[in-house]
Parts: C-alpha cells; structure tokens; sequence
C-alpha cells in the first residue's frame, strides 16, 4: 500500500544536535511522531473508533487504581474484607481509588463490548488484519482472567463463591481437571491460598495485557485502520495524520466516556455489583444465588445451557467445552466469515443476521442473570445454538450467497458522496 | 457527525449492557418492599443529622446488645456528613465503654475516639449461643449487604436514577414487617419468628422494637417525632446506611463537581475538535 509508515520516509528531522544524538542511537522521538502524529488515519472514521483510545485510558486507570490499592490490601482470608473497608473507610481518597477500580472494571468492560461489536460490524477482522483481531481476542481472555481474580480480592461471599464454581470449572477437564482445580485453588478448597495467588496473578496480568496492547497497535500500524465503508486507504487524500484530527477526537471521546463511568462511581457504586458481596466469605453457608458480574453472564449462560449429556461427554464436561468454545471461536472469526466485503454497511444479508447476533447476545446476557429453571432453561439453550450457528453456518453461508451492494471507489468519493 | 442512528445505537448498547445486572435479582419471587424517602438519596442527598442522632439511639438503646459494628469508630461519629457529635461528646461517649486491648491490665480498657465499636459477644460461639443459634449479624456494612429487587424493567430506571437505597429500604421492610402469627399453612419453626420480608419468613430474632421503646428527646422548636415502630424503623435505617456508608454526603458533593467539570469540559472538547475539523470531508 505504501502509506505505512514503516515504509514511508519519515518527516521528522532532528531539531538540533541533542536530539540528533539522541536519534543516532534511539529515535525514539522520531518514532513517535510517526506512530503517534503522522500517522495516516483513514479520515472517515467515526465515533465507534475512539474505543480504542477509551480502552487504553480504562488499562490505564485500572492500572494506576490498583497499584494503590494494593499499597492498602491485605491478601489474607480473614482481613482481606476488613482491609478493603479500610481502604474505603481511612485511606485518603480511598473510597473513590477504590470506586473507580471497581466502576472501572465494569466501564473497561462496556468498552470492550462497543470495540468488538464494532470491529464485528465493520469486518475489521479481515485480512489484512487477522493477527490484529487475534491479538484482541487474547487481550479479552487476559481481562476476563484479571476481572475474574480481581472479584475474588474483597473476599465477600460472591467473591468466595464465584472463586469456587469457576475453579470447578476446570475440574471437568479430563486426567488433568484434578490437578489443574488444585493447582488453581492451592488446595482442595478455596481458602487462604487461593486468596494469595489470585492477587499475585491480578497485579501481573494487567502488565501482560499491556504488553499484549502493544502488540495489537503494532498489529494496527502495519495495515493501517479500517474504516466505515471497509475500502482500503487509496492515496493521501483518504487519510488524515493522526495529530491533531484523531488524538482530538479520541480525547473528546474519552472525556464524553468519563461522564457516566463517573456517574456511577461518585453516585451509585455499588449498583453494577451485588449485595452479597459486603458479607465476609463463608464457606460454610451458599448464597441463594450464585452470579457472575454482568460482563459474564453471556458465557455463563452458556457454560449453564449444556445441561445433558452429549455421547460419552458428560453435561459438566460439554458445558466448559461451549463455554471455552464460545470465546475461542472468535480466533477464528476471520476465516468463518467468507465474504470479501468487510463492512456490514454494504451488506444487506449480514446487516440483519449481526443485529439479531447482538440482540441474541444480550439475552445471553439476561439468562446468565436468571436462575435456571423453567423457561429461562429452553431460552438459554436457544440462544446458546444461535450463537455458534452465527459464526458456523450463517457466516461461512452469507459470503456465498450475499450479493453486496456496490462499494465506493475510495474513501474520499464516498466522503464527497455524503457531503453533497 | 452524530446522527440519530448512532445515539440509538449507543442508547440500546448502554442498555443492553446495564440491564442484566439486576436480572438476577428480578427473576425471583421477593416481596413488594415499599421504598422510603431518604434524606440521602439522589444526586443532593445528604444525612438528616437529626434522623442519625435518633437511629443511633436506637441502635444503641435496641440493637447494640446484639449487633456489633468492628467497622466502625467512635471518631466517626464526629465527622462531617455525619451525626454531628462533638468531639467532646464522642470522647464522653467511648469512656463509657470497655474495649479488648491484649496489652491493657486484664485484656481490656476504657475506649478512645479512636477505637472501633466493641462487639457485643467475645466470640461467634458466644453470639449464637445466646440467640438461640443464631448469629446476629454486625451492622457496618450491612445496609449494603442487603437490597431490593425490583421487577422488569422497573430496576432499568435505577442505574439512571442511581438508586442505591435498597438496603434502608429493606431494613425498614424488615423491622415493620413481623407479624404476631405466621399465616395459616406456614409452619413456623420453634423459636422463630414471621416475617413478610424475611428470606424464608422464619427469622430467628424477635420483633425488636414497639411503640415508645425509645424516648426521643426533642430539642427546643423542633417538632416532636412520632414514637411509632415505623419512625424508630426508618431512623435506625438511615443511620446503618450512615454506618456502612459514613462519607457519602462528601462523595456525592465531589460528585457532583467532577460530573459538572466532564460536561463542561466535553463541551469545550467538542467545540476544539470541531474547529480543528472545521473544512475536512469526512
């Protein structure tokens, strides 16, 4: 394509001899201002792309949060509750560090949810961007991971419960569920152990995504962004630098972000939470219900759905493997969708079959929530097919069958299309 | 820029995303709890001093007996949002308490502002067996450890409204809703007692307050408070919602500021961008 920097000359010449020292042995500034200035950016975009940017603040908050929390916390079983309430109750500025991290877990979420269904909706997972995509999907586990054992820190009951049931999850696993449950819990059962190294791996982790970040904006910078109408960049006049037009209007996002993340951490803290857990984890005594935090629900609608035996697979068993399936299909979404047209604005078949996917999803979502009995059991199972149907039989057959309507020549044709 | 479409799309993604949250909550059977008028709720929300002064009498004069608070310190009745004790009363306050202190002569001492409220029981095994088995729970965070499920799509409206009150609500619904005797056809186990609110109805302690349990004393020009069950309900409510949230008139004041700053500051961000924009096609 040749708009990628990398192949690009660069712009930048050092401003005088310090910085031409510096340039000779670590151009660091002339890289950034290629990755971060000049960058060619697709001028097109619109708002749904400043998720990116928004994703990176969250890393960043959780990051800065946590590090301070864990500066008050203390990983042991019976003053890990006590400490949180310290934190809430005696440390400086305490209760709203701590709000953020929590609030800020369910809005990194949320943010996460917007990217992926935008990058779904847009066929930003195409080629050339396949590695990209999967370097997201990694980044999403690492977070499910992170928020999961970040949960079980405050050890109330949910905290306790959840650590149980996930744990048992992996207890499915043939020969190895056994020792895999034991390793993760540091025993036989949750306790103290447990506690000790879910906080270990919930300070590393976040590093790990951050680097796993890294990679996936170098993924973007090779290629280049996508765009609303999914036609490659042409020349100079589709793109814009990324300074000042996209790190305003990702500021700008970002700020707008804040309005109802701080909404909830400064007026309703604990409403994306549940009650049960300001009650000390008692191993003795099993909440009425056991619920994940919502931004599981889809998959613990899923994990729940397999409740019959499959051949020789037990129900246990073949609900981790649709549970476990149902994010690692999404690894393979760029090969299952077979149409060449990326963006779901040209495609008339596939607008509707994704929005009956995001509407089937978030009844996912609602059953994670409800309690297993009567209707909610058919529902769950319903939806739970829907969902792997999607991505193998709906996808790979719309691209055969889908005629697509004509795509612009280029991105500044159909800018110049839509003005006038 | 932002067309109707996109706001659409945003406003059902928010609320894809906060709805099910509460689903769980929904989906069971629970009894119509009747939601209060707090002080403390809303954006404005702040504690009624007057109310907190009363709830901790009965707490103090009801509960305490039972129900510890380790989260909480005498200090913390001083603070501002608070009660509105003195520091003079607060310390007058602790010296008439004893707290366990393993370097003191005898394990125990006279209290400071500074310690935490001491627990009724010594140990666990102490509490239950001085309650029939059951275990009174401590109070600190208990109004957060207890809430109100509202039917579809009723809880949708809460995380616009911000509705966090379901713990007082809840404690109030509890505390008024004994009955003398379970309804026909309900088997009430010896020892326990029924209750409308109660997981189960059958709830091991027994009505707690009466009418005029607790003497209220008016100050000079207030008006004089009912001494109803009702009214020692919603007081002693307020003031474990205090207990588990002591610095929320604080967090709602800053809360504000930082909201008002954001939207002011979006708008200021929105104008730069669009400026910067300004002639570019896009």
């Amino acid at each position: 394509m040749g708009l990628s920097p990398m192949s690009e000359h660069s712009s930048y010449t050092p401003g005088n001899s310090v910085e031409k020292w510096l340039d000779d042995r670590l151009p660091i500034i002339r890289f950034s201002k290629e990755h971060l200035m000049d960058f060619p950016t697709p001028k097109n975009l619109n708002y749904w792309w400043t998720f990116g940017a928004i994703l990176v603040m969250c890393l960043g908050i959780q990051i800065v949060t946590g590090v301070i929390l864990a500066m008050h916390y203390t990983p042991h079983v019976s003053m890990a509750f006590d400490s949180v309430e310290h934190i809430r109750r005696d440390v400086n500025g305490g209760r709203m560090i701590q709000a953020f991290h929590a609030v800020g877990a369910s809005m990194f979420f949320a943010a996460v949810y917007i990217h992926i269904f935008r990058g779904m909706y847009f066929g930003s997972y195409k080629a050339p961007r396949e590695i990209l995509w999967i370097l997201g999907v990694l980044i999403f586990l690492l977070m499910m991971a992170t928020a999961f054992m970040g949960y079980v820190l405050p050890w109330g009951q949910m905290s306790g419960w959840a650590a149980t049931v996930i744990t048992n999850i992996f207890a499915a696993i043939p020969v190895i569920g056994t020792p895999l449950l034991e390793l993760l819990r540091g025993g036989f059962s949750v306790g103290n152990p447990t506690l000790n190294r879910f906080f270990s791996l919930h300070y590393m982790l976040p590093f790990v995504i951050a680097a796993v970040v890294a990679l996936h904006i170098w993924a973007l910078h090779v290629p280049g962004n996508n765009n609303p109408i999914g036609v490659d960049v042409k020349d100079k006049r589709d793109t814009l630098p990324f300074h000042p037009y996209y790190t305003m209007k990702d500021a700008f996002g970002m700020v707008l972000f804040l309005i109802p993340f701080a909404w909830f951490a400064f007026f309703a803290p604990d409403i994306l939470g549940h009650p049960d857990n300001y009650i000390p984890f008692n191993s003795q005594v099993t909440p009425a219900h056991i619920v994940p935090e919502w931004y599981f629900l889809p998959f613990y609608a899923i994990l729940r759905a397999i409740d019959f035996n499959i051949l020789f697979i037990d129900s246990k068993l073949g609900g981790v493997i649709f549970f476990a399936g149902s994010i690692l299909i999404l690894f393979f979404l760029p090969w299952l969708d077979t149409s060449k047209v990326r963006s779901g604005n040209f495609r008339p078949m596939f607008k509707w079959f994704y929005w009956l996917f995001a509407i089937n999803f978030v009844v996912l979502t609602y059953l994670g929530a409800a309690p297993a009995e009567g209707i909610y059991v058919v529902l769950a199972k319903i939806s739970t097919a829907y969902y792997f149907i999607h991505f193998l039989v709906i996808l790979p057959l719309l691209g055969r069958i889908e005629t697509p309507r004509p795509l612009p020549t280029s991105i500044s044709e159909s800018v110049l299309a839509k003005a006038h | 820029m932002f067309n109707t479409k996109t706001i659409l799309a945003a406003v059902a993604l928010v609320a894809g995303f906060a709805l099910p949250a509460a689903a769980a909550e929904d989906s069971h059977a629970s009894p119509v709890i009747d939601k209060q008028n707090w002080s403390f709720a809303g954006i404005f929300g702040t504690y009624d001093e007057h109310q907190l002064q009363r709830g901790f009498q009965v707490y103090r004069e009801v509960c305490a007996s039972c129900h510890g608070a380790r989260l909480v310190a005498f200090r913390n009745l001083s603070e501002p949002g608070g009660p509105g004790f003195s520091e003079e009363q607060v310390k007058a306050l602790a010296l008439e308490y004893e707290v366990a202190d393993d370097t003191a002569e005898g394990g125990f001492r006279t209290a400071v502002p500074a310690d935490r409220w001491p627990s009724p029981f010594l140990t666990e095994q102490d509490a239950r067996d001085a309650n029939g088995g059951s275990l009174p729970p401590d109070f600190s965070v208990l109004a957060k450890a207890r809430g109100v499920s509202d039917p579809f799509p009723y809880w949708t409206f809460n995380y616009f409204t911000g509705y966090s009150e379901g713990g007082p609500d809840y404690i109030h619904a509890l505390l008024t809703g004994y009955h003398d005797e379970a309804p026909a056809g309900f088997e009430l186990p010896p020892g326990k007692y029924y209750n409308d609110v109660f997981p189960g109805h059958a709830i091991g302690m027994a009505p707690p307050l009466q009418d005029g349990i607790v003497t209220y004393v008016a100050a000079e020009g207030e008006t004089e408070v009912p001494l109803t069950v009702d009214q020692y309900s919603k007081d002693v409510a307020a003031f474990m919602m205090w207990m588990a949230e002591p610095h929320l008139a604080g967090r709602k004041q800053t809360g504000f500021v930082v909201l008002l700053f954001l939207i002011l500051f979006a708008g200021l961000m929105y104008a730069t961008k669009r400026r910067i924009w300004k002639g570019i096609e896009h």
